[in-house]
């Protein structure tokens, strides 16, 4: 049985090199010791070889077939790394306002209606609205002013079916200004929402209309 | 022998009278401080020389805060010409003769004369239109010499001699409370001894108790609340954090009892009042989703003004402190659009100050008073920007911020002269100010 074993072994390998080698092999003559039965060993040696090529084409096909998907996981991870990062982009972009006003401007809606369909697919997410104002007005009044303007934000995205217990808001008035020169340009950067995310983050966003 | 004197005095006099340090804004012009206030209609006041090792600094406090106080006329004499009035004694505890010719030369009608006892100063006030001594007084000073108590114990003198040659007293041993880098400054009213109280969050809009023994301010962002800082004790204590809800300005009613403070919520602001640690809170005004912010109280306790969008952009109302009856105050229109806001209603209750746009459309705030009579604005300041008007307890100066040096800083502006004083020297955004009532001893 051992012996038997060893034998077809080493004759798989001999089928292997024979089918990798084109020539035929010499066969020496060898004394013939006594009758065997050499057809019922060459179908078996033939056999073998088949299926030793069968099963190195199939190894073949099945590293490729893994580094292809490696692959093909790996982009599909990139593009939901970047999808996952162009929705938190999207959930904390800014939105702007007019002075002294905390009417929500039609560009800041377009903004506000792209967070609207992450928000409604991650019902555990909350977020945080900051509403900030530039340091023209009263910075006294200003606090009013950037609740005001955060409230507003919170109202259309409540209005648009997020519960009001997913937002917070608060108010730095004109304290914590982003742009810090004293023309238009930098006040409109400081009249603004800031978006946070503040609790139910997995790391991972579920995806609208999944 | 004293009539040798005058010449030389009068020379001299002119030559080194120094003139106080005071910067006008030009919308005075024409209303100039020496038509207002000549000279010679403001009592000339001569302070001698303070013998001791605090003598100097006690003069030079007492002569600046009679400046600063602008009711009089400070006549500053060398001390070696007022060794030689006096008569090159210079002993202290005893009145020597008193040249008052010499003073009646130099335009003064009263000479001060202040000696140190061992519990304090022994202050004299000579009458020199009548050559006789009209008031002796002894005020004590703390041991420690030129600390922060003891040069409060020095501008009471000030304020007491105001009150004997004017009858007004001044309003020397006041502090002014302010918002430097978010945190809570208390500067003394001739700009020494500025601290810092030790915050628990980033602070806005300081107000003091009518006892001036409790600061309350407001912090923003998270957990915007109200918080009472006990001077005595340093102890903080905070209310009216509320999710969703910002908390500003927060005003002492006039006994002191409660605070009244704006709550900015998801429908707009509206004005509340609490006692001071935070208790049965009670809501003051239905702005309907207006703003409605910045309270200030009469001196009667029975109206507030404050300052509310109920109209469109903020104007300055009038309420009973109930919340009834509110009327705007600031109906005058000289342009279709303004701002006025930072209402401060005047100790003798006879106007409010406030700051607004001028009609020159250049969106920058400047300092108005307008009188609960006539109604008619003034307009006070116009260089740079001027704001956040916080009257003095004498009803006549009024501290506020201006970006005049390219930072702003706390002035002082004297609303009878156009006057004004630099009261801050931090190089960083000093506002906010709020200006403490008289010190009870």
């Amino acid at each position: 049985m051992h012996v038997s074993r060893s034998l077809s072994v080493s004759l798989v390998v001999a089928a292997a090199t024979l089918a990798a080698c084109s020539k035929k092999p010499e066969v020496a003559p060898t004394p013939v010791p006594a009758p065997v039965d050499t057809s019922a060993l060459r179908a078996q040696h033939v056999q073998d070889s088949l299926a030793a090529i069968a099963a190195a084409q199939k190894a073949a096909a099945e590293a490729q077939a893994r580094r292809d998907s490696i692959a093909a996981a790996e982009a599909a991870a990139r593009a939901e790394a970047q999808a996952q990062a162009a929705m938190r982009a999207t959930l904390t972009e800014v939105i702007h306002f007019d002075f002294d006003k905390s009417m929500v401007r039609p560009d800041a809606q377009a903004i506000l209606d792209a967070k609207l369909p992450i928000l409604l697919a991650n019902p555990n997410l909350s977020i945080r609205i900051a509403g900030h104002t530039d340091e023209r007005g009263s910075a006294e009044y200003n606090q009013a002013l950037g609740q005001r303007r955060a409230a507003a934000a919170k109202r259309y995205l409540t209005d648009h079916g997020v519960a009001a217990s997913r937002i917070e808001t608060v108010s730095y008035g004109e304290e914590q200004p982003v742009a810090m020169g004293h023309d238009e340009s930098a006040w409109s950067q400081n009249r603004r929402d800031e978006f946070t995310i503040t609790g139910g983050d997995t790391g991972t966003l579920n995806h609208p209309g999944m | 022998m004293s009539l040798r004197w005058i010449p030389a005095a009068v020379a001299l006099c002119a030559a080194v009278v120094a003139p106080l340090r005071a910067q006008q804004d030009s919308v005075s012009r024409g209303v100039r401080v020496t038509l207002v206030y000549d000279p010679g209609l403001m009592p000339g006041v001569v302070v001698l020389p303070v013998p001791g090792p605090t003598g100097d600094s006690i003069q030079a406090i007492v002569q600046r805060d009679l400046g600063f106080g602008n009711r009089v006329r400070v006549i500053v004499i060398p001390d070696s010409m007022a060794e030689a009035i006096r008569g090159k004694s210079g002993a202290a505890g005893d009145a020597k003769p008193m040249a008052y010719g010499v003073f009646k030369a130099l335009q003064a009608v009263a000479v001060v004369q202040a000696t140190n006892t061992p519990h304090g100063l022994h202050v004299a006030l000579y009458d020199v239109a009548h050559a006789k001594v009209n008031t002796v007084s002894e005020f004590p000073l703390p041991p420690d010499t030129l600390s922060r108590a003891w040069r409060l114990a020095v501008h009471r003198v000030s304020d007491e001699v105001e009150r004997w040659v004017t009858g007004v007293q001044g309003i020397a041993a006041t502090r002014v409370a302010y918002v430097r880098d978010h945190a809570i400054h208390i500067v003394d009213s001739d700009g020494a001894d500025d601290i810092t109280l030790p915050m628990v969050a980033g602070g806005l809009s300081p107000a003091w108790n009518p006892a001036a023994n409790l600061i309350a301010y407001s912090t923003y962002g998270e957990d915007s609340r109200v918080v009472v800082y006990n001077l005595r004790t340093g102890e903080s204590r905070a209310f009216g954090a509320q999710r969703n809800t910002n908390v500003s300005t927060p005003v002492f009613s006039n006994d002191g009892s409660r605070i009244m403070y704006t709550v900015a919520g998801e429908n707009g602001s509206d004005l509340y009042s609490a006692t001071v640690t935070g208790g049965s809170v009670i809501r003051v005004t239905a702005g309907g989703g207006t703003d409605n912010s910045q309270p200030s109280f009469s001196p009667d306790g029975l109206r507030i003004a404050f300052t509310s969008s109920r109209a469109g952009p903020p104007e300055i109302y009038i309420m009973d402190a109930d919340g009834t009856n509110a009327d705007m105050f600031t109906s005058y229109g000289f342009d279709s659009r303004n701002y006025r806001s930072n209402p401060d209603w005047s100790p003798d209750g006879l106007a409010i100050a406030y700051q607004a746009y001028v009609p020159d459309g250049s969106g920058v705030f400047q300092l108005f008073t307008m009188s609960l009579r006539d109604r008619v604005p003034r307009q006070l300041t116009s260089e740079t920007r001027n704001e956040d008007p916080s009257w003095a307890p004498d009803g006549r100066h009024l501290v506020f911020t201006s970006g005049r040096t390219g930072t702003k800083e706390l002035w002082v502006i004297d609303t009878q002269s156009g006057q004004m004083r630099q009261l801050t020297h931090g190089g960083a955004t000093a506002r906010l100010p709020a200006w403490s009532p008289r010190f009870v001893q």
